[in-house]
């Protein structure tokens, strides 16, 4: 049984106790330790079931590679689901909840699906899936989500804040390692801008638990003595707790940082995302060792040898009281004279090579350790942990030569390079036979602006095994000149690949071979999906889920390839890894996120009467980057109750509507009218000065884009009105014409939106309105008539007003500065008060406008509709030669006469039609639905008529007037409507004209 | 996360810094051109592997419109340039067949 060990642990403070609580117990660790590290301590090996078969399953690694002991970290405000407990830093009032149990760790129902295993092979999910159709429904997905899964999604709003760091840098360099260290202090002493991360809280990496020498000193004093060089350089930034997450193009790098989740602090962020520029990346990632397939290589107790050693060297923890240490490489021996040397027994090493020789295998013969060589695992045997180590020839079939009692397995199947940051940006591998693995291709880096590679593997990430190796290696990668550290060389017995355990393990042991802890997925499993057709490595993922989920098959994958390529008869290289995508390990939404939450999550525009409206009940609706109001609902009043009584107010005395988020261009220049005659359907250039025309605007593709009314403001210069949402976007495109087409046009286009503030004042009183405010302006029906507009100053306003429309009445729009527009808006409250003046919302809008039949951008449009479709001809120019969209709708399909077209709906029984719904008509079409032929785009209850209205596009609409069609209802029944014309209200414009 | 020399700033810019507008140097065709060209215009791309000439604006810079040649696959950029022309300047031509020999793109190379 796992348990502390008396002495040792060279992170640990035994002065300083922890108290933490595992699945509701009080458990106790020490300042320094892992999550891992203390349950272990406190002898708790079983932390988890596994993802399909709920078998019970223990730490395995000692680092972020951990696909078991996966925790449900905090509770309500500060839960987190999947945290590894071998990176969870341990502090005072830790909760811990193991996941993916019911209803208990110890006792598990689900086990029952371990039993079923052979009926939950690869891609069980999609042969489920097939047959009876019904069943996945109703039984299958239901079992599955509920015996299935890692953490809990969290439920509640994250208490936490986070933020990024933006900074640049001639080098980065990831990894704190000895060769991270000597990279950064190579590039530094060169007078480089350094950055160092790394991912946990100590620097040194594995050099000093292995017992590495460097420049004469130990690992630890060497570490140590560098990191305060580095730290006294102004031109190095070291962090901790920091994981190169991805690379990017260019040198762009993510780094997060990990602020406060070791000592829990709400007042400072608990994550950092740092947005780097590297002018180079350094990748001292260092490597991950590999499990052994051997039949029980699940049970709780049988973890990774180097795993192993830094429980005992880093924590004074030891995983087991008799370990067998089982190896295909001289590093398995590290950890037998680790535990050796702690006082643990190790019954046996069994080197899976033939002959066990070398200075490390000397070593244990000499500390007393029994050596076998050529011996392998037959399989690893015990009720819910490790009990008996059955051993068998490795060359063998299985037969089991000798049984021996232990508690925990330490395995070590060979080292992978970590070489994900390498790829992410393109960087290709090459295979080691040497030390069987995938390392960087030096010869195929990323390559960065000026065609040159901007990514440098150093170390054991570029597959260099001995710590001479390593510094030489990362003392080159980070271009260093001069001496580089130095360590003795080492004499090293070759690795001896072992994909299979024993080698002819028959189908019962590899049956019980776990490749991927996580996903559940066995050698069998890969075979299968061999044997089924799945030879692409990438398929063979997705169909076994063979390095899927949170830990990306860091363990699994070489394993998992080797026994494809074996199973496909081809070598590993030819098949190939699967993509290496970011992030490294998993990061926190919440640092994803960074500062932008809450009200910083999208900053709103407001307009200069915005206040007026928050104070005055507005409930809002979001348009583009502006909210406006929707309605102002009285104390006690609907908000459907108050768009009616905006309306009527409206068009029986006078309402007033904020219309300044509506866009404002000005296109001025001696090319400016030519200009506009491209952009509008219409003709723009001939209007004169002084009047206002309706004007739309197309893409290229023909499809309508945004509408407004245009003002020729003088000889040379237009003012184009466009939509709330349009203005940033429409500006846009104006520049991208004249920078990219007509560039030789002499055109100036400005973005005035914000320096004027709008209010439409709108009903049959609206003259008296502005009248009573006095002013030097005439704003008689004779002095400015409809569609003209006209400057002058209104009270003490400096004013521009236009008499434009959009709802029928009679209505003047009045734009003023910025500055003056809410003094503007009050005066118009105060003048119009004997009249009740009345402000309304953008429902009343929408209300009045579909009333009258004035189409919506976004709602009789969706970019998929052409003017012609809205029966707007009258607006399309039929003597220009050219406009943008103009060749787009003389295509076929846009003059097809059975297109939609915008016609007016009438409910028989007055109600109001669905939004979005769609017209059935008889028949059926290819794929056995329901053949259309409409859909609303606009409805709404009328309270002018006191009826539901509809604007819709239905097949052929304008010459079927009087029809009766049918509009099924969501959940039965259906509705029928007239096809009417679109203008329900004041068809020839007698009250706007006034 | 491209970095970009805008031509008309003359500094590098972050690929926030810039918005993306597809293939450059396109002919416009509008009424009176024939199905086939209209279509060219319109939908028909390049998407080579390789060298390419693309449209990017300094949209929260100085709000200029470059064109930016650069390889698909290792995302070097061989030089950037003012959008007011309708072929790619000669002597990023000629860089460009320094480092690929034999490049061609549409009509140029």
């Amino acid at each position: 049984m796992s348990h502390r060990l008396s002495t040792g642990g060279r992170l640990i403070d035994r002065s300083e106790r922890r108290s933490f609580r595992f699945n509701g117990k009080t458990m106790t660790g020490f300042a320094g330790d892992t999550l891992a590290a203390a349950l272990l301590g406190s002898g708790q090996t079983l932390v988890g079931r596994s993802f399909k078969y709920h078998r019970p399953r223990g730490i395995v690694t000692s680092g972020g590679e951990e696909p078991n002991a996966l925790m449900n970290l905090g509770t309500a405000k500060t839960f987190e689901p999947n945290a590894r407990a071998t990176t969870t830093e341990l502090f005072d009032g830790l909760t811990a909840e193991s996941q993916n149990h019911w209803p208990s760790l110890e006792f598990d129902v689900g086990e029952i699906n371990a039993k079923l295993s052979r009926f939950l092979p690869a891609g069980f999910y999609y042969k489920t899936f097939l047959w009876p159709r019904a069943f996945w429904k109703h039984v299958y997905e239901p079992v599955i989500r509920a015996s299935a899964g890692l953490g809990k999604a969290p439920r509640h709003r994250d208490a936490d804040h986070y933020e990024y760091m933006h900074v640049t840098t001639d080098v980065l360099v990831v990894g704190g390692g000895i060769a991270g260290l000597t990279a950064a202090k190579a590039a530094a002493v060169s007078g480089a801008e350094v950055m160092l991360v790394e991912q946990t809280a100590n620097w040194g990496g594995r050099a000093p638990v292995d017992g590495a020498v460097i420049d004469g000193q130990p690992a630890e004093d060497w570490v140590a003595a560098t990191v305060a060089e580095l730290e006294a350089m102004p031109n190095v930034r070291l962090r901790t707790r920091a994981m190169g997450a991805g690379v990017y193009d260019h040198g762009y790098s993510l780094v997060y940082e990990r602020l406060t989740d070791h000592a829990p602090d709400p007042s400072r962020p608990r994550h950092r995302l740092w947005k780097v520029r590297a002018g180079r990346i350094v990748t001292a990632t260092g490597s991950i060792e590999r499990p052994l397939s051997f039949a029980g290589n699940d049970l709780p107790g049988v973890m990774l040898a180097a795993a192993v050693r830094d429980y005992v060297v880093n924590y004074g923890v030891a995983p087991g009281k008799r370990t067998v240490v089982v190896t295909n490489n001289d590093d398995g021996y590290r950890t037998a004279l680790a535990l050796k040397e702690a006082g643990l027994e190790v019954p046996v090493v069994l080197d899976a090579r033939k002959q066990a020789t070398g200075p490390l295998a000397d070593a244990a013969r000499e500390a007393g350790i029994r050596v076998a060589a050529g011996r392998g695992i037959a399989k690893v045997t015990g009720k819910g942990k490790v009990e008996v180590v059955h051993i068998c020839d490795q060359a063998g079939a299985g037969a089991v030569v000798e049984e021996v009692r232990a508690d925990c397995v330490a395995m070590s199947g060979g080292w992978s390079p970590v070489v994900h940051l390498w790829s992410h940006c393109g960087g290709k591998l090459t295979w080691d036979d040497e030390n069987a693995c995938f390392r960087p291709d030096p010869d195929r880096a990323p390559t960065g602006a000026d065609g040159t590679p901007f990514v440098a593997a150093a170390g054991a990430a570029n597959g260099a095994v001995t710590t001479a190796e390593v510094l030489a290696d990362a003392w080159a990668a980070g271009g260093g000149s001069g001496e580089a550290p130095k360590a003795d060389a080492e004499d090293r017995q070759p690795m001896m690949p072992v994909w299979a355990m024993p080698a002819q393990a028959p189908y019962a042991l590899r049956a019980k071979s776990w490749l991927d802890f996580q996903n559940d997925v066995k050698v069998t499993d890969v075979e299968l999906a061999a044997r089924e057709g799945f030879q692409s490595v990438e398929h063979t993922k997705r169909y076994t889920t063979l390095g899927m989920a949170t830990d990306q098959g860091k363990l699994s994958n070489i394993n998992g390839l080797a026994v494809l390529a074996r199973e496909l008869g081809e070598d590993i290289p030819a098949v190939g890894t699967t993509t290496f995508r970011p992030p490294y390990t998993p990061i926190s939404m919440g640092a994803i996120g960074g500062e932008a939450r809450g009200e910083l999550f999208q900053p709103v525009r407001r307009t200069p009467i915005h206040d007026w409206h928050e104070e005055n009940g507005a409930h809002w609706e979001p348009v583009g980057h502006w909210r406006r109001p929707y309605a102002f609902p009285k104390e006690g009043e609907s908000t459907h109750d108050a768009v009616t009584r905006e309306v009527r107010a409206t068009r029986e005395r006078v309402g007033l509507l904020d219309a300044s988020t509506l866009g404002k261009l000005i296109v001025k220049g001696p090319d400016a009218g030519r200009f506009l005659d491209m952009l509008y359907t219409n003709m723009m250039s001939t209007l004169p000065v002084g009047k206002c025309r309706y004007g739309l605007m197309c893409t290229e593709n023909g499809f309508l884009t945004d509408d407004g009314v245009v003002a020729r403001l003088s000889d040379d210069a237009w003012l184009c009105h466009t939509t709330t949402g349009g203005a940033d976007r429409i500006h846009a495109h104006m520049e991208e014409w004249l920078q990219t087409e007509w560039w030789d046009w002499k055109v100036y286009v400005a973005n005035v939106t914000e320096q004027y503030a709008q209010v439409a004042v709108v009903g049959p009183k609206a003259r008296e309105v502005l009248q009573a405010l006095g002013g030097d302006m005439d704003l008689s029906k004779e002095a400015l008539p409809f569609m003209q507009w006209a400057e002058g100053r209104i009270g003490d306003f400096d004013a521009r007003v236009f008499r434009i429309s959009f709802s029928g009445e009679l209505s003047y729009e009045v734009a003023v500065p910025a500055s003056q527009g809410r003094a503007f808006w009050d005066a118009l409250l105060d003048a119009g008060r004997k009249h009740s003046i009345t402000p309304y919302g953008t429902e009343a809008l929408h209300v009045m406008r579909a009333e009258k039949g004035f189409i919506m951008i976004g709602d009789e449009t969706d970019g998929t509709v052409i003017p012609q479709d809205l029966g707007l001809n009258w607006a399309i120019s039929k003597k220009k030669e050219d406009y943008l969209g103009k060749r787009a709708q003389e295509r076929d399909h846009m003059t097809d006469p059975l297109r939609w077209k915008l016609v007016g709906l009438e409910t028989l029984d007055g109600s109001v039609i669905p939004d979005g719904a769609y017209a059935a008509e008889e028949g059926l079409n290819l794929n056995g639905q329901r053949k259309t032929e409409g859909r609303v785009t606009s409805t709404y209850y009328s309270p002018t008529l006191d009826r539901g209205i509809a604007m819709g596009l239905v097949e052929r609409g304008p010459d079927r007037m009087g029809e009766v069609i049918d509009f099924p209802l969501i959940g039965g029944g259906s509705v029928k409507a007239k096809i009417v014309s679109p203008v329900f209200y004041d068809p020839d414009g007698e009250k706007q004209n006034v | 996360m491209l970095i970009l020399d805008c031509p008309y700033c003359g500094i590098a810019c972050d690929e926030t810094e810039l918005s993306p507008g597809g293939e450059a140097h396109l002919t416009r065709f509008g009424p009176g051109s024939s199905e086939d060209e209209f279509e060219g215009y319109l939908f028909m791309r390049e998407n080579p592997r390789g060298v390419h000439f693309e449209r990017w604006r300094h949209a929260h810079g100085c709000g200029k419109w470059f064109h930016a040649a650069r390889d698909t696959m290792t995302m070097e950029v061989f030089g950037t340039y003012p959008a007011q022309t309708t072929e790619p300047p000669a002597e990023l031509r000629k860089t460009i067949s320094e480092k690929r020999p034999g490049w061609s793109w549409r009509d140029f190379s």
